[in-house]
C-alpha cells in the first residue's frame, strides 16, 4: 500500500526523449500487477477455507442485497473518477475538485457499509478467530477495505491540495495515477464480490 | 595524466559527510550503500555459519545450545538470502543499470533511496532481536505450525515483520528498475541491445514483483495467527499448515532465481571481456534468462514432495523442474561457446566467473536429482539439500558477485584490486568452498538431517563434518584476504590507478570516467549496436578480426567525454540532477517504527501511531517538494 504513494518525478532531463508521464505510469502498472498477486493469494486462501467453518457461521451469513447495493456505490465511484480525470485533463480545476470529492464520498459510503456489515457479522458470531473461514473472510475483505481507505485518503489529499493550487501533474501522485489505482481497487472488488458473496454453492 | 586520474580517484561525486549520504538520491551512491551494507551482513552471516560449523565439528559437541543453534542457522539463512545476496544484486543493479542503459539515473531516484533505507532499517530491526529476547529460530522458511505457535516469544514476529518490510523495499525498487529499463534507455538502446546484466536485472525485477506478494500474504496470515487469534494454520480448527508452504514457495522458488540471475548477468559481461570475444548467442542467453523466470513460477511444489500432494501433482512439478534445466543448460553452453577459442585472460574476475560456471553446473546437476520425486524423497531435509543450494548460491551466486566486484571495482574507485591477493582469495575460496560443501553431498546421502544441532557417534558422519568445518574456516580466511584487498586498494589508496577502461570493455560504463561523474554522461550516448562501446573502438577486417580504430586508439573518445563534468555535477547546460532529500529515509524510518510496534502488541500500538505519523510526514514532504532546486 505504501508504495502506491511513493512514486516521484523522473530526474535528469526535462526535455528530449524522456517524457515523465509514461515513466510514472509504467511504475504504477507494475505495482498494480504486484497487487493482483497480493489479492490472488488472499482469494485462493478464501476459496480453500470457504467451507471450513469450524462449527461457526458460514456463507449463509451474507446479506447479498445489502452488499450488492454497496458494490454498486463502489462501481459508480469509478465513473466519478473518470469524470475527475477528464476534467483534470481539460484543466477544469473546479470540476476536478467536485468529482474528486464525489469519488471520495462514494468510497467512504462503501467503507461505511463494510464497517456496518462487519459489526453485524461479529454480533452473529463470526470473528477472525471463529474459524479459518472467518479469518480468510476478514483478511480478504479487510485488506480490500484498507485499499479503499488509502484511495479515499489520496483523493481527499488531492482535493485539499487543489485549494492551495498544488494539484501537480508532474510531482507525487497525480489524478491519473490515483485513478488507475482506484479503478484497480474497484475491479478487484468485482472479483471478491463474486467469489465471496455470490458463489454460495 | 596521473594527476587527473588521481583527482578523479579521490574526488567523491556529490557532497561530503554523513548527511550527504543520508539524503543522497544518486543511484551510484545508493548502490555503494547497498554494497557496503551487504558486505557487512555477509561477514555477520558468515560468522553465524562458522558457529554452526564449529558446533558440528565432531559428534555430541556442546559449543552451542540447541536454542542458540536454532537462532544461528535461522539467522544465517535469513541474512544470506535477504540481507546479503539480494542487496548485493541491488547494489550492482543500482550502480550499473542506468549507466549500462545510457541514462543519468534510475526512473525514481527518491524511491530508490527509500528502498535502501527501508532495507537497512528492516535489517537492523531483525538483528535487534538478538538483544531483545532472542533471534528468530524457526528457519528462514518459517514453516507453520512451528512458526505460528509459540506466541509467548516474539522471535518469529521479528522475522515476519522484518521480511514484510524487506518485501516492500524490494517491490519499490523492482518497480523502479522496470520503469528504468522500459523508459529510460538511451536513443538506439533497443531491448535487444541491452547488456545481459541489464536484462537479468529486469527479469529479476519482474520475478520479485509477482512473487513477493504471495509471501506477503503468508506473512500477514502468520502474523494474524500469532497475534490476533487467526486460524489460518491451526489444524485443530480445520486450518491447513500446508497453505503456508505453498504461499511461501510460490515466492521462495522464484526467489532463488532472483538470487542467481543477476550473477549470471555479471558472468555474461565478464566472460566476453576476458575471452575477447562477443557473448556467444546473445539472444539465447537473454531469452533463456527470461524462460528461467517464467518457468520458475511453475515449480514451487518441488520443495514439498514429501508433504503428500499425491502422484499427479508430484509428477507435474517434477517434470516442470526438469524443464528448468533446459534454459539453464542453454546458458551454460553459451558461456562455454563464448570462451571457446578466445584469448582468455586468467585474471581474478575471470577466474571467479569460470568458477561460477563450474560450481553452478555441479549445483544444477544435484538440482536435477531433486526433480526426481523418489530420489528427492530420500534427500529431503538432509545435508544433500544443503550441499545443493550452497553450490548454486555460494559457488554460484556469490562467486558471480565477487567476480563483479573485481570487474567493476576500477569503475567504482578508479583503482584496480590487487591481482596477487585476488588470486590467493580465489584459490582459497574455491578450495574452502568445495571442502565445506562437497562432503555434505555424502553426509546427506548417508542420512544426516539438516537443522539438527548435534549428531551421535558411530554413524560415520564425524570425519566429513570435520572436513566441512575446516573448509568453512578456509572460506573465512579467503574473505578476510578479500576484505584486506579492498581496504588496501581503496582506503589505503595503494591500488594501481587505472584509466576509464582498464579491461578494454564492451559496454557503456567503460566510456565514462572512473568513478563516474554525478550525471554519468555529459551527453546521452546514441547507441548503434550491441556492445556499442566496443564497436566505437574496433572495426572488423575482411576476415572478421577486430582491428582497433586508430582515431580512438589514444582514448580520444573517452577523454573528450570527461571534459564537460564539474564537481557540482552540472555538466550539461540543461541538466538538472534531482536534489538530495531526507524524506525517503524519514518515510522508511516511520515504516520500521510502525513495524517494531507491531511486534510488541498491544502497547506497541503507540509506536505504530508514531510510526504512521512519521511515515505520512515523510511521504507528503516527499510528494510536495520540488524535485530539482528552483532557479
Amino acid at each position: 500500500m505504501t508504495d502506491a504513494t511513493t512514486t516521484d518525478l523522473a530526474p535528469a532531463e526535462h526535455s528530449d526523449h524522456h517524457d515523465v508521464k509514461p515513466i510514472r505510469k509504467t511504475a504504477m502498472w507494475v505495482f498494480l500487477g504486484s497487487e493482483c498477486v497480493f489479492f490472488g493469494a488472499m482469494i485462493s486462501t478464501f476459496l480453500l477455507y470457504r467451507n471450513t467453518t469450524n462449527g461457526g457461521p458460514g456463507t449463509e451469513l451474507f446479506n447479498v442485497p445489502f452488499t450488492s447495493a454497496s458494490s454498486f456505490v463502489l462501481l459508480m465511484s469509478s465513473l466519478t473518477m473518470v469524470l475527475a480525470h477528464n476534467a483534470f485533463e481539460k484543466n477544469d480545476l473546479r470540476q476536478t475538485r467536485v468529482w474528486l470529492i464525489g469519488t471520495a464520498l462514494l468510497g467512504s459510503t462503501f467503507l461505511a457499509g463494510q464497517i456496518f456489515e462487519f459489526t453485524e457479522f461479529v454480533h452473529e458470531g463470526l470473528t477472525l478467530s471463529t474459524s479459518p473461514f472467518g479469518s480468510a473472510f476478514y483478511m480478504l475483505t479487510g485488506f480490500h477495505g484498507i485499499h479503499v481507505a488509502v484511495g479515499v485518503m489520496l483523493l481527499a489529499a488531492m482535493a485539499v491540495l487543489s485549494f492551495s493550487g498544488r494539484l501537480y501533474d508532474d510531482r507525487g501522485l497525480n489524478v491519473e495515477l490515483i485513478g488507475l489505482y482506484w479503478h484497480f481497487v474497484d475491479i478487484v472488488w468485482i472479483v471478491i464480490f463474486t467469489v465471496v458473496y455470490l458463489l454460495q454453492v | 595524466m596521473t594527476t587527473t586520474a588521481e583527482q578523479q580517484a579521490i574526488r567523491s561525486p556529490g557532497g561530503r559527510g554523513v548527511w550527504a549520504w543520508i539524503t543522497t538520491v544518486d543511484h551510484k551512491r545508493i548502490g555503494l550503500l547497498y554494497a557496503v551494507t551487504a558486505a557487512t551482513f555477509f561477514f555477520i552471516g558468515g560468522i553465524e555459519a562458522l558457529l554452526v560449523r564449529t558446533q558440528l565439528f565432531g559428534p555430541n559437541l556442546e559449543v552451542l545450545s540447541a536454542e542458540a543453534y536454532n537462532q544461528l542457522f535461522t539467522m544465517h539463512g535469513l541474512t544470506m538470502v535477504f540481507l546479503v545476496v539480494m542487496p548485493i544484486a541491488a547494489a550492482f543493479t543500482n550502480y550499473f543499470l542506468p549507466i549500462l542503459l545510457g541514462a543519468r539515473d534510475v526512473a525514481f531516484p527518491r524511491l530508490n533511496a527509500f528502498s535502501y533505507w527501508l532495507f537497512l532499517f528492516s535489517g537492523l530491526l531483525i538483528y535487534s532481536s538478538f538483544v531483545l529476547g532472542g533471534a528468530p529460530d524457526g528457519a528462514w522458511v518459517g514453516y507453520a505450525p512451528l512458526s505460528s505457535q509459540l506466541t509467548e516469544v516474539v522471535r518469529m514476529d521479528f522475522w515476519s515483520i522484518g521480511l514484510q518490510m524487506l518485501g516492500v523495499a524490494s517491490i519499490a525498487s523492482s518497480a523502479n528498475f522496470i520503469a528504468t529499463a522500459f523508459t529510460m534507455r538511451a536513443p538506439g538502446m533497443t531491448m535487444l541491445r541491452m547488456p545481459v546484466f541489464a536484462w537479468m536485472s529486469l527479469v529479476v525485477a519482474f520475478l520479485l514483483i509477482f512473487s513477493l506478494p504471495s509471501v506477503a500474504i503468508g506473512l500477514f496470515q502468520l502474523f494474524l495467527d500469532r497475534n490476533f487469534g487467526g486460524l489460518f494454520y491451526a489444524a485443530e480448527a480445520g486450518g491447513d499448515p500446508l497453505l503456508w508452504q505453498h504461499l511461501f514457495w510460490i515466492f521462495g522458488h522464484p526467489e532463488v532465481y532472483v538470487l542467481v540471475l543477476p550473477a549470471m548477468g555479471i558472468v555474461s559481461e565478464v566472460l566476453p571481456t576476458f575471452a575477447r570475444k562477443p557473448l556467444f548467442g546473445y539472444p539465447f542467453v537473454v531469452f533463456a534468462g527470461a524462460a528461467i523466470g517464467f518457468v520458475g513460477f511453475g515449480v514451487w511444489s518441488h520443495h514439498m514432495f514429501t508433504s503428500g500432494m499425491g502422484p499427479i501433482a508430484e509428477a507435474g512439478f517434477g517434470v516442470a523442474t526438469m524443464i528448468i534445466a533446459i534454459p539453464t543448460g542453454v546458458k551454460i553452453f553459451n558461456w562455454i561457446g563464448t570462451i571457446w577459442g578466445g584469448k582468455i585472460k586468467f585474471n581474478t574476475p575471470m577466474l571467479f566467473s569460470l568458477a561460477f560456471v563450474a560450481m553452478f553446473v555441479i549445483g544444477g546437476l544435484s538440482g536435477v536429482t531433486h526433480a526426481v520425486v523418489p530420489s528427492d524423497t530420500q534427500q529431503h531435509d538432509t545435508y544433500y539439500v544443503v550441499a545443493h543450494f550452497h553450490y548454486v548460491l555460494f559457488g554460484g551466486a556469490i562467486f558471480g558477485y565477487v567476480s563483479g566486484v573485481y570487474y567493476w571495482f576500477p569503475k567504482w574507485t578508479g583503482r584496480l584490486l590487487d591481482e596477487r591477493l585476488g588470486k590467493i582469495h580465489f584459490w582459497l575460496a574455491l578450495i574452502g568452498f568445495n571442502l565445506t560443501f562437497g562432503p555434505m553431498h555424502i553426509l546427506g546421502l548417508n542420512g544426516m538431517p539438516r537443522r539438527t544441532y548435534r549428531y551421535p557417534e558411530g554413524l560415520g558422519w564425524a570425519n566429513w563434518n570435520a572436513v566441512a568445518t575446516i573448509g568453512a574456516y578456509t572460506i573465512l580466511a579467503a574473505f578476510l584476504i578479500f576484505a584486506w584487498n579492498i581496504i588496501r586498494t581503496h582506503f589505503l589508496a595503494k591500488g594501481e590507478l587505472v584509466g576509464n577502461d582498464p579491461w578494454d570493455g564492451r559496454t557503456l560504463e567503460w566510456s565514462i570516467s572512473s568513478p563516474p561523474p554525478v550525471h554519468n554522461f555529459d551527453e546521452i550516448p546514441v547507441v548503434h549496436a550491441l556492445d556499442d562501446f566496443w564497436h566505437q573502438k574496433y572495426a572488423e577486417d575482411e576476415e572478421g578480426r577486430a582491428v582497433r580504430m586508430p582515431e580512438v586508439a589514444g582514448g580520444a573518445l573517452t577523454v573528450e567525454k570527461q571534459t564537460g563534468g564539474d564537481d557540482e555535477g552540472h555538466g550539461g547546460e540543461d541538466m538538472h540532477m534531482p536534489s538530495p532529500s531526507y524524506y525517503p529515509a524519514l518515510a522508511a524510518l516511520g515504516i520500521v517504527i510502525m513495524g517494531a510496534g507491531l511486534i510488541y502488541l498491544p502497547w506497541g500500538f503507540i509506536a505504530v501511531g508514531i510510526g504512521v505519523a512519521i511515515m505520512m510526514w515523510g511521504l507528503f514532504g516527499w510528494s510536495l517538494e520540488p524535485v530539482t532546486k528552483e532557479h
